[in-house]
């Protein structure tokens, strides 16, 4: 499989050198409201959703840059502001240098190509009604990309390049696994030999014997072809081995970012720690005995109202009045290192080791734990 | 169905470029040795081949269409022709004017008998009946088909304040009571085109019941196929080729269109038979085609005000029109069954 994708590494050209030094993407202050309309007839605006409220972040050249939280967070609407799928409401999308908040089809027309992005749905994200050949074929097709030997060499390239039979150019999607439809879309992205891929749970929807094998291959691809991603997981385990920095999301808002080891090993943020507490123990068997078990009371609170202050506070055990009265900043807090931003009044310590006593923050989970320990 | 049949799905770790088959496609079995992939349409094609009752119902249809198409011909092979009076000519009708032969003059000359009082063949009758009636019926079944899927199409993809009011609009067109609503208005659109003094040319007649009909004919498909449009948006791959760059005229041709034309194939097979009838009904009401013109519907007309005389000249209109509505029913359920979404996901 490697040797297939540094085949392809011949094939790109030097770096464009537009954006120079700079990270290839960098977001401030992204915001995305959906408004809610009610009524009949003249609907009136009575609310927003508010998605994605406010986030910064940056992903440099050929990095991967993990985005985490729970499901409803915004991480899928940050993917799509990211590859203007959605219209931003707020801040602003830098790509190498160039704007693009609201760059529009034709301005957008020549950094097209270079933003493409992998679906959570392989069931969804490709057509039924046409073959791989064409799913791969189209996108190369509307960019004028003409590649040496022609489109449909380049398509079996590619093909083979994901781990599937170039001899299946003719086949329909129906006729393939989850797996092999997820390669057949990161071939697709592959196709447009893009510098930023938003993977957006990638392997969500897939058997977790698949998973691996998938993005295995995207980690071969991000090595072999030097590719930027953003790379959306619901977990901490399935962007430990394969991001170099990680950014922690809870409702709308990044709550704590750092390089792997910051974020694994000397997390700060309480809603860090509940998440690294639920990734299983074959994961971070590292740690050793004893780690912090964490269980969330309650639900994340609804982003059309959500807590003032900090966002987490009504599920945080450490929340304090200032959690309600003031916004914690995104900042290098004391005990951080160079790059580890954390956004919380009363960070915990940096450490994974194990606690006194374990946080049960829900009294029936509580319950339900003791009725099995005694089984 | 998520996760669970997905994952039943999955072959345990597919090895790459085996040909490994976990084919979706119920109890098709498709040879691993066989690379060149099978089109949702071809399976459907299969599916369909092996329904007896569909390809019985389908060379029904086809022979209908056939019959009125080659009408003019069969009419010269046969040696007769819908305008002629033979009954009257030839002296075959009594002073009633019903046939002098039992059964409503059926012989050798006259298959399916005379028509009482004017003598004209009933066959030739049937067969120009059947053509008039299924050419209007298709016209506007096209048309209609056409229109509807337009007015899906734009209210799907574009949305918002287009698809509130061009839905409200069809909204008020599907309230309109039908059948009251063809006899009021196609005298209003016969006089659009001619003054009522005048003769008026039977295209006339045959626009304003094709125009009348569309009016009332693209709503439904239009609904269907906003619907499936809107549920097709929200889909990746729509995504995906928005992300390449595509433009909107693209996507609905390449991305959305091949994905509707399963319902426009449903739609229409099963639209074409209650059009067929409504035409025929209108003719039959006065509204339609007029005499002289051979009508399927006027034909039921004439059969009204004979049946106590000669109940015989309603029988082969009236069979051939039970055999085509159930025909093209059965084809439509048929087509609709080979289509099954599993595989056109
Ligand atoms: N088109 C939309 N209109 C209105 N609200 C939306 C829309 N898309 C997303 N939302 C809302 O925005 C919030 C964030 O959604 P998003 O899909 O970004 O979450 P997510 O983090 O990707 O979740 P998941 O892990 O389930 O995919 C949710 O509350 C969702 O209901
Ligand atoms: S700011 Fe307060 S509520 Fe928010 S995470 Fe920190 S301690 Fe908890
Ligand atoms: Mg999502």
């Amino acid at each position: 499989m490697s040797e297939n994708a540094t085949s392809l590494v011949k094939q790109r050209g030097p770096a464009s050198g537009s954006g120079g030094g700079g990270p290839l993407l960098e977001v401030t202050g992204l915001a995305k409201y959906f408004p809610i309309n009610m009524g009949f007839l003249f609907k009136r605006h009575v609310g927003d959703v508010r998605a994605v409220d406010g986030i910064d972040f940056s992903v440099g050249r050929g990095e991967t840059l993990g985005l985490v939280g729970e499901s409803g967070c915004g991480k899928s609407t940050t993917g799509r502001l990211v590859t203007r799928l959605l219209e931003p409401t707020d801040g602003k999308i830098v790509y190498a240098g160039q704007d693009i908040t609201h760059a529009s089809r034709r301005t957008l027309a020549p950094i097209r190509s270079e933003i493409q992005m992998i679906f959570q749905d392989p069931y969804a994200s490709l057509n039924p009604r046409q073959t791989v050949g064409d799913i791969i074929a189209n996108p190369m097709v509307v960019n004028g990309i003409k590649p040496p030997g022609g489109v449909e060499h380049r398509v079996r390239e590619l093909l083979e390049t994901v781990g599937l039979n170039p001899e299946h150019y003719n086949r329909f999607p129906h006729e393939f696994s989850g797996g092999q439809r997820q390669r057949i879309g990161v071939a697709r992205a592959l196709g447009m030999e893009p510098k930023l891929i938003v993977a957006d749970e990638p392997v969500s929807a897939l058997d977790v014997s698949i998973q691996a094998q998938v993005v295995n291959l995207l980690q071969d691809l991000q090595r072999e072809l030097d590719i930027a991603f953003l790379f959306i997981a619901h977990d901490l385990a399935i962007v430990r081995h394969f991001s170099q920095r990680i950014a922690v999301m809870y409702l709308g808002r990044i709550v704590e970012v750092g390089d792997r080891d910051s974020i694994y090993q000397r997390p700060r943020h309480p809603y860090t720690h509940a998440l690294l507490s639920a990734v299983p123990e074959a994961v971070v068997e590292e740690e050793g005995e004893g780690r912090e078990r964490i269980r969330l009371a309650g639900d994340v609170p609804s982003p059309v109202n959500p807590p003032s202050g900090c966002r987490f506070r009504t599920r945080c055990w450490k929340a304090q009045d200032k959690c309600a009265a003031e916004t914690p900043p995104l900042v290098r807090i004391e005990g951080n290192r160079e790059g580890h931003l954390t956004a919380c009044h009363f960070p915990e310590e940096p450490t994974v080791a194990a606690r006194g006593e374990d946080v049960v923050l829900d009294p029936a989970l509580a319950a339900i734990e003791e009725a099995t320990d005694t089984h | 169905m998520k996760s669970s049949t997905r994952a039943a799905m999955e072959p345990s770790g597919p090895l790459p470029g085996e040909g490994q088959n976990p084919d979706p496609a119920d109890g098709l079995e498709v040879k691993t040795s066989e690379l060149v992939g099978r089109s949702p349409g071809r399976l459907a094609w299969i599916r369909f081949k092996r329904d007896k009752v569909g390809i019985l119902c389908a060379f029904t249809v086809l022979g209908f269409i056939v019959i009125a198409l080659a009408a003019p011909l069969i009419s010269k092979l046969y040696g007769k022709d819908p305008y002629q009076l033979y009954g009257q000519d030839r002296g075959l009708l009594n002073s009633y004017g019903t046939p002098l032969k039992p059964n409503g003059g059926i012989d050798g000359d006259f298959w399916f008998g005379l028509e009482p009082h004017l003598g004209r063949d009933v066959f030739t009758l049937l067969i120009y009946g059947i053509r008039t009636s299924l050419l209007i019926a298709l016209a506007v079944t096209v048309v209609a088909v056409i229109i509807g899927v337009l007015v899906g199409l734009v209210q799907g993809y574009l949305g918002g304040r287009t698809d509130y009011f061009v839905g409200r609009f069809s909204d008020l067109m599907l309230s309109f009571p039908q059948q009251l609503f063809f006899i009021a208005f196609t005298p209003v659109i016969v006089a659009l085109f001619v003054s009522p003094t005048d003769d008026e040319p039977t295209y006339v007649r045959v626009v304003a019941l094709i125009l009348v009909q569309l009016i009332l004919g693209w709503m439904t498909i239009g609904r269907l196929i906003r619907a499936q449009v809107l549920s097709l948006r929200e889909r990746e791959f729509i995504e995906a080729a928005r992300l390449s760059g595509a433009s909107g005229w693209r996507i609905i041709r390449k991305e959305l269109l091949p994905n509707i034309w399963s319902t426009v194939l449903v739609q229409s097979t099963l639209l074409l038979p209650v059009n067929v009838t409504a035409e025929a009904g209108l003719s039959y009401l006065g509204v339609g085609v007029h005499n002289p013109t051979p009508d399927w519907g006027l034909l039921f007309q004439s059969g009204a005000t004979y049946y106590d005389s000669d109940l015989t000249f309603m029988f082969f209109p009236g069979i051939a029109m039970v055999v085509f509505v159930v025909a093209f029913n059965l084809l439509g359920d048929s087509v609709r069954d080979a289509l099954d979404p599993k595989t056109v996901r």
